[in-house]
Parts: structure tokens; C-alpha cells; sequence
């Protein structure tokens, strides 16, 4: 059967990793490309890159880094940020992507989802959800989290899997940041209401909150996470050990180098 | 020289940069000639199976893969590329493939339990239904290749060589005489998928085919 997926989001400025990562020596990496490197032997499932440049100028500037990161690196590779027309999407496919992530894109224009499926299938559109709770329901946030949409998370999740999305990105803007493990009742509640691949985002502060994740909530199939892992507070390779041992499926490669 | 069929569909970046860091050499290419030329072809493939042959008819590039296959030369397929390798698909509507090897191309749908999710996406283990295949000669039974399909191979008893469980057993990989095929994409299953690349890149080229190349 297929393993859970253990996924790192890179966010990607002016073609380089925001805050970058923390190596022992004291040496701060933000090349995204050396960086896909360090996760590709680290045993990283996937990799997301996440453009949040704004200017055309940066945006030639993330495909160039998007075009290297897809000749070296040989895991699949997700591509999210500013993605709001089917030539957005095409554009990145071109520049190496494997999927592509929308979110304001396809709260914007619903059918845009649809329209990217029938285009390029299901399993290259990935639709990333940011949710918060108001009033006692999910709400879908947009503009980076900022704003209420006033959509119903259950909803839209369920439209996005009926109209076409391969998989789900659910980030939980109440548990972000917070490093007290996923949101679990979000989560619960999604995987209840969808038939494709659910992916976890926001919360994650330890490796127990992972083993948490995939074990309360057998539906959810990847933890994705971002600083825990740029910080080095966990270790891909050491994570994935750590929830093999706890009896979950999990991949482990010893990389790249090591065994061609 | 390697000929990658490029007809439009899907990245090659993976594949490529794959070959790169294998150090094989390699075109990307359209032109009959250029595949003619080439040692052995890898078809790649993403999306419909309708709209990959209608691309590969419009290039006419079917008699052109038909001869290449009767030459003996090594082609390897990939995802939708291996797909299009067998007899028909029913995947919106039913679609003629090329019919170099017996099996139909079905929906995974249909075919699983209802707990399990379409696309089968993610890493999944091989497990080796013949042994000793020059596709897997790198390779251990158990590793874990990456998948990401909706629709799946039946009746390909035939060319069966390995594959996966997901409810019921996926096939991964096929090879009749100089056709291989695997429905997970190796250029993205890390250093597992690498070891495959490298075996189809090593299966000697039959005398037939280093003929047609004088």
C-alpha cells in the first residue's frame, strides 16, 4: 500500500528560500536549489515551492530557479503562489512542475478548477485551502490568510474534489505557527467529506505530532511543514524512522547519492 | 543516443536532467529520423490517453514507433507512455493504443474498494511477479516507486513483470522482448527510480537494431 508523505514547503523570494535554513556551522542556505538537494537526500517525499514574489521581473527570476530545481531533483515537485489563469498554469508546468497548487486563484474563479483538470488531469491540480474557524464553523481564508471568504472550508473542499482536484492542501491558519500538532478536528472533518489525497499543513512542532496526525486520522496521507524542518528542530530522515517505528508506512531512502 | 519522444505531453525536465545525472546521452525529439538514429527511445506521458495518440498521430509518429519496435530497438514507457503501449483504453470514451503488447487500460475506479482514493497517488512498493527482469536487475523487491494514475492496465498477464498493491494488484512494471513499460515514473522515485532508468539504458541492443543504425 502507499506510504504516508512527508512534504517541506519552500517559500521562494526574489529566487531565494525566505529566511533560508540553519545548517550546525552556523551557515545560512537560502538557495532553493541546494536546498531541494539537502531534502531530496534527506528523504523528503515531495517538495512544495511556494513563489510569493509579486513583481514580473521576480517571476522570471522563480521559473529559472523552478527550471534547475526540476533537472536534479528526482521526487515530485509542487508549485503554488500567484497561480490564477490557465497560462499560470501551463507556465510553471513548462518550467518543471509536477503539480501545480491553487488557492485565491480558484476561490476567485471557481471553474478554474475544473478548466485545470480537463486541461492537464486531476492529479496535477492540487487545491490548498487556508481555514480558520469563526463562530464555531471553517471558514476558507484568502489573501494569504488575511481575509474571510465567508466559504464554508467542508464546502469547498468538496466542491474542489467534485470538480476535478487531484489532492487537497488543508492549512489550519488557527494551529499555523503554533507548534501544538495539526488540527485534528479540521482535518477529521475533511477527510470525511472528501475521497482524494489530503495533505496536512500547520501545526506540526515535534515528531509526535506527526505520528499523531496519520494515526488519529488514518484518511490524511502527507504532514506537510515548513520552518520545523528549515530550522532543523526535525529531521526528515530521523522523523520518517521515528513513524516507521510507530507501525506507519513510511518510505525510507537513503538518497540519491548513496546507491546509483 | 537516447531518443525522448517529445510529442507535447508532460515535463521532460525530470527525465532528462535523470539521464543527465546518469550520463547518457540523449535527444529530445519529434523527428523520425532522429529516432531512427537513436540506440533505444523512452515515451514519456501525462494526461488523456485519447489526446497522447491523437498527438502522436498528428506527428505521425505511429508507423513511425511500430518500426522501431519491429527493429528490436529498446523502448521504454512511461505512465500514460506505457499505456499507450497496449491495445485500447476506456478512459472517456474507448481509444485504440498502439497494441504492441495485449491488456487494456481500464479505470482504478471500478476496480478498488470504495475506502481507497483515485488518483493512486504516492509511493508504493514493487513487488516482483518475475524475477530476474533486466528492468529490476538494480533493483530490490520492496522498493518504493512513485505513482500518480487514475486509470490502470488489465489483462496484461503477458508482459507482467511487477507492480503494487492499492486494493488490487497495480501492474508497475511490463517487458515483452525489447518493450518495457512502467506505469510509476521513475525519473520521480528517487535514487529507486534512477536504478530503473539505469537498467533500461544498460539492456543491450539487439544486432537488428545496430543494423538499422549502420
Amino acid at each position: 500500500m502507499i506510504t504516508k508523505r512527508i512534504i517541506p514547503c519552500l517559500d521562494i523570494r526574489d529566487g531565494r528560500v525566505v529566511k533560508g535554513i540553519n545548517f550546525s556551522n552556523l551557515q545560512i542556505i537560502d538557495d532553493p536549489v541546494s536546498l531541494a538537494h539537502f531534502y531530496n537526500e534527506n528523504g523528503a517525499d515531495e517538495l512544495v515551492f511556494y513563489d510569493i514574489t509579486a513583481s514580473f521581473e521576480q517571476r522570471a527570476l522563480f521559473s529559472e530557479v523552478l527550471m534547475r530545481t526540476a533537472q536534479e531533483i528526482f521526487i515530485p515537485l509542487t508549485v503554488g503562489g500567484n497561480i490564477r489563469t490557465l497560462e499560470d498554469f501551463d507556465h510553471v508546468l513548462k518550467c518543471g512542475a509536477d503539480k501545480v497548487s491553487i488557492n485565491t486563484g480558484a476561490i476567485c474563479n471557481p471553474a478554474f478548477i475544473e478548466s485545470a483538470a480537463k486541461k492537464y488531469g486531476s492529479q496535477c491540480v492540487v487545491l490548498s485551502m487556508d481555514v480558520k474557524r469563526v463562530d464555531g464553523h471553517f471558514h476558507v481564508f484568502q489573501k494569504g490568510g488575511r481575509e474571510d471568504t465567508g466559504l464554508d472550508a467542508l464546502d469547498w473542499a468538496a466542491y474542489g474534489a467534485d470538480h476535478g482536484a487531484g489532492e487537497l492542501v488543508v492549512n489550519s491558519i488557527d494551529t499555523d505557527g503554533v507548534k501544538n500538532g495539526f488540527d485534528l478536528e479540521l482535518l477529521s472533518k475533511v477527510c470525511n467529506r472528501v475521497r482524494i489525497p489530503v495533505i496536512a499543513s500547520g501545526g506540526a512542532g515535534v515528531m509526535e505530532h506527526f505520528a499523531q496526525l496519520f494515526q488519529k486520522i488514518p484518511g490524511v496521507d502527507a504532514g506537510l511543514a515548513a520552518s520545523i524542518f528549515h530550522r532543523r528542530e526535525v529531521d526528515i530522515q530521523l522523523l520518517k524512522v521515528f513513524l516507521l517505528e510507530r507501525g506507519i508506512e513510511m518510505r525510507i531512502d537513503n538518497g540519491t547519492a548513496a546507491s546509483t | 543516443m537516447l531518443a525522448i519522444i517529445d510529442y507535447g505531453v508532460g515535463n521532460l525536465f525530470s527525465l532528462s536532467g535523470a539521464l543527465d545525472y546518469l550520463g547518457v546521452s540523449y535527444t529530445v525529439t519529434e523527428q523520425p529520423d532522429e529516432i531512427d538514429r537513436a540506440d533505444r527511445i523512452i515515451l514519456p506521458g501525462v494526461g488523456a490517453f485519447g489526446d497522447a495518440m491523437e498527438h502522436l498521430a498528428d506527428r505521425d509518429l505511429i508507423c513511425v514507433l511500430e518500426n522501431q519496435v519491429a527493429s528490436g530497438k529498446p523502448l521504454l514507457g512511461i505512465c500514460l507512455g506505457m499505456q499507450v503501449l497496449f491495445e485500447r483504453s476506456f478512459e472517456f470514451g474507448k481509444h485504440a493504443g498502439l497494441g504492441f503488447l495485449k491488456g487494456n487500460v481500464v479505470p482504478l475506479r471500478e476496480s478498488i474498494p470504495d475506502r481507497l482514493k483515485v488518483p493512486h497517488i504516492g509511493w508504493n512498493q514493487l513487488k516482483f511477479i518475475r524475477q530476474d527482469d533486466p528492468l529490476l536487475r538494480f533493483t530490490q523487491e520492496g522498493d518504493y516507486v512513485y505513482y500518480v494514475h487514475s486509470y490502470y492496465v488489465r489483462d496484461c498477464a503477458d508482459s507482467l513483470t511487477a507492480g503494487s498493491d492499492y486494493g488490487i494488484f497495480i501492474p508497475g512494471v511490463v517487458h515483452k522482448d525489447n518493450l518495457f513499460g512502467t506505469q510509476f515514473h521513475p525519473e520521480k522515485s528517487g535514487a529507486a527510480g534512477l536504478r530503473i532508468l539505469r537498467a533500461f539504458c544498460s539492456f543491450p541492443i539487439q544486432e537488428a537494431a545496430i543494423r538499422n543504425m549502420d
